[in-house]
């Protein structure tokens, strides 16, 4: 590794000061204020208020939900994203400009809407409550909300990366003899996998968060469908800001640790082919698979 | 491609010197639905405290969930007065040393210039025939509320059912917290706030009965028609009180005393009674309750100091973590 390596633009020591004040300012500020003020409690105070029956409850519905979702997400939105960046079709940009309007919207009106629809007397509701499909104010409405609002982020993580994967990849491993299921899962899948999660774990975190849309179609009950930020608002409401922040540091550590792990996954999942195996060995391996 | 920046500088210099004509400024800190009253109610005393004074007087609003507004107060929004749905919300104020710790008394009838009745909302026909509280807690009905720890229109509703169990032959807390079980039970959905819960009865036609405001009801009536449902008036219920004060720290600091003070009398006056009936709340003014008897049919309530001992007490009782509301559903 060289010590200092020549760089084109100049300025990287002014950059990089501004970066670090700049993330300073805007994130580590408000939460490290956060944690100082939850620290007023005492670990073992913030365990006990994270251990009530309907906290718990309350963190099984928000994480579970929220993992749901992004999963259905990462399902979907791959699809979502292949056809858009592979496919010409008529309409393409403005199906498009579709995936981007949950972000647009505020989440309160997307609640609001999701809920009208999936109520009894609903567009979608009449049809699939008779099938014994209850969506609004149950926990499956919580996941359709969070899918509906971390749509884009799977999609958009995605487009860019497919956009690159050049179609003559594809007809190099059918010239090889590839099948197709074996060119998507050695050859197209390990290229997107990494961005996949990347959509993936931004889907889940921006899920985890999420209160606007959630509320309206949840049903807010206790034990049942109450998420953790409703938890929060309703420590607000006591005046317990200390209880409310317990929470939320709770929640925050949680999701850290969560999306630690997703990170350490894609980082080995875009680092295992270059890394571990020298090119030799790896050709050796592919060679042997061949036979 | 030059109008933008040359309307933005217009509206800035129209807010500069809209500001700069007025003699003082009042901001009032209101809760959510509270729109509609202070609309009105705002240039009527803008006029009447020219005419008094020749004072040019600026008002302005801020709206939103009464415990956020408070605590936005509490953590330096200058509002003047504020004028809430909730007492407790104003104690808060009073244990931050905002607001006089005698507030209720600076002010007649309990510094609440009007009340209202939490009321059943039916449908056409009441179906279901509910007439009282345990009608409510009857198997097969659905109760649409809103979330009654985190919104006064929910907490009313529980403490007017509570309040109907307590005052029952033999009634105790024990029994009270038994039947408030079985009427939870009955709801189907906890709605986000009191305009969430009539869209879900009225618009989603879930439920057969609302728990709301009395003059929440006639809101619905313009909103969706009178044919649509009936309001019915549960043997004893709770009167609302919507407490207003002035928020000593910032009116000492901002030399708004006088106005702010005048502010908040001149809802008790003829002209201030007769907005609030207007926008169907009950006014303090029993001649005017009396004109606008088509609004207010006479009605048995309780207020929350005689049955609870007072708003801050009820609140720990039943709503803080821990109390009846969490027993109802942790204690199985």
């Amino acid at each position: 590794m060289a010590a200092r390596t020549h760089r084109v633009l100049p300025g990287f020591g002014l950059a990089l000061g501004y970066t670090l004040v700049y993330l300073s300012l805007l994130i580590l500020l408000p939460l490290g204020g956060m944690i100082l003020k939850a620290s007023d409690l005492g670990f073992a105070q913030i365990i006990d208020i994270a251990l009530g029956e309907r906290a718990l409850a309350a963190f099984r519905v928000t994480f579970g939900a929220s993992f749901l979702a992004a999963a259905v997400n990462a399902f979907f939105g791959l699809i979502v994203a292949w056809i858009l960046v592979r496919y010409p079709f008529p309409g393409k940009r403005f199906v498009d400009a579709l995936v981007d309007l949950p972000f647009a919207l505020p989440t309160a009106v997307a609640g609001i809407t999701l809920a009208t629809i999936y109520a009894g007397n609903g567009w979608l509701g009449r049809f699939i409550e008779p099938l014994g499909f209850k969506v609004a104010y149950t926990p499956a409405g919580i996941v359709v909300a969070l899918t509906f609002v971390t749509l884009p982020f799977v999609v958009r993580t995605l487009q860019p990366v497919i956009e690159d994967i050049e179609p003559e990849v594809e007809e190099a491993a059918a010239t090889l003899g590839a099948s197709r299921w074996q060119t998507f899962y050695r050859i197209i899948f390990p290229a997107i996998f990494p961005a996949l999660l990347t959509g993936f774990a931004l889907a889940f975190a921006r899920a985890i968060g999420e209160f606007g849309s959630v509320i309206f179609i949840a049903g807010n009950l206790p034990l049942v469908s109450e998420i953790v930020p409703l938890l929060i608002i309703s420590k607000l409401e006591q005046y317990d800001v200390l209880g409310a922040t317990a929470l939320a540091v709770v929640m925050l550590a949680i999701s850290f640790v969560m999306l630690l792990g997703i990170n350490g996954l894609q980082w080995w999942a875009a680092n295992r082919h270059r890394n571990s195996e020298p090119p030799e060995a790896a050709a050796g391996k592919a060679k042997g698979d061949g036979e | 491609m030059n109008f933008l920046p040359r309307t933005i500088f217009a509206v800035l210099f129209g807010l500069l010197t809209g500001t700069a004509s007025a003699d003082a400024t009042l901001l009032n800190a209101s809760y959510d639905v509270a729109r509609d009253v202070y609309k009105d109610y705002n240039p009527m005393f803008q006029k009447h405290w020219k005419a008094t004074t020749g004072e040019t007087l600026e008002l302005k609003q801020s709206h939103g969930g009464s415990s956020k507004q408070v605590r936005a107060v509490a953590d330096g929004l200058e509002a003047d007065v504020v004028t809430m749905n909730q007492a407790n919300d104003i104690e808060f104020l009073a244990d931050k040393g905002l607001v006089a710790k005698d507030w209720a008394k600076k002010f007649p009838n309990n510094a609440s210039p009007y009340t209202s009745a939490m009321v059943f909302i039916v449908r056409k026909g009441n179906p279901k025939a509910i007439k009282d509280w345990p009608d409510l807690a009857a198997p097969g009905t659905q109760v649409i509320l809103p979330h009654p720890k985190n919104t006064g229109n929910g907490r009313n509703t529980y403490l007017s059912a509570w309040a109907w169990a307590l005052r029952q032959p033999g009634g105790n807390d024990a029994k009270a917290q038994e039947f408030l079980g079985k009427l939870l039970k009955n709801a189907p959905l906890f709605a986000a706030g009191g305009r969430d819960a009539t869209t879900t009865f009225m618009q989603r036609k879930m439920g057969d009965v609302l728990v709301t405001f009395e003059s929440e009801a006639e809101m619905i009536a313009k909103e969706f028609g009178k044919g649509e449902f009936e309001v019915v008036y549960p043997s004893l219920t709770m009167q609302t009180e919507f407490p207003v004060a002035v928020v000593e720290k910032v009116v000492d600091k901002k030399g708004t005393r006088k106005q702010a003070t005048a502010y908040l009398d001149y809802l008790w006056s003829k002209e201030g009674q007769e907005n609030a009936a207007q926008n169907y709340l009950r006014p303090r003014d029993t001649e005017l309750l009396k004109k606008y008897a088509h609004f207010f049919p006479p009605v048995k309530t309780f207020t929350v100091d005689e049955v609870f001992g007072g708003a801050n007490k009820a609140f720990a009782t039943h709503f803080k973590d821990g109390g009846t509301f969490d027993r109802i559903y942790t204690q199985k």
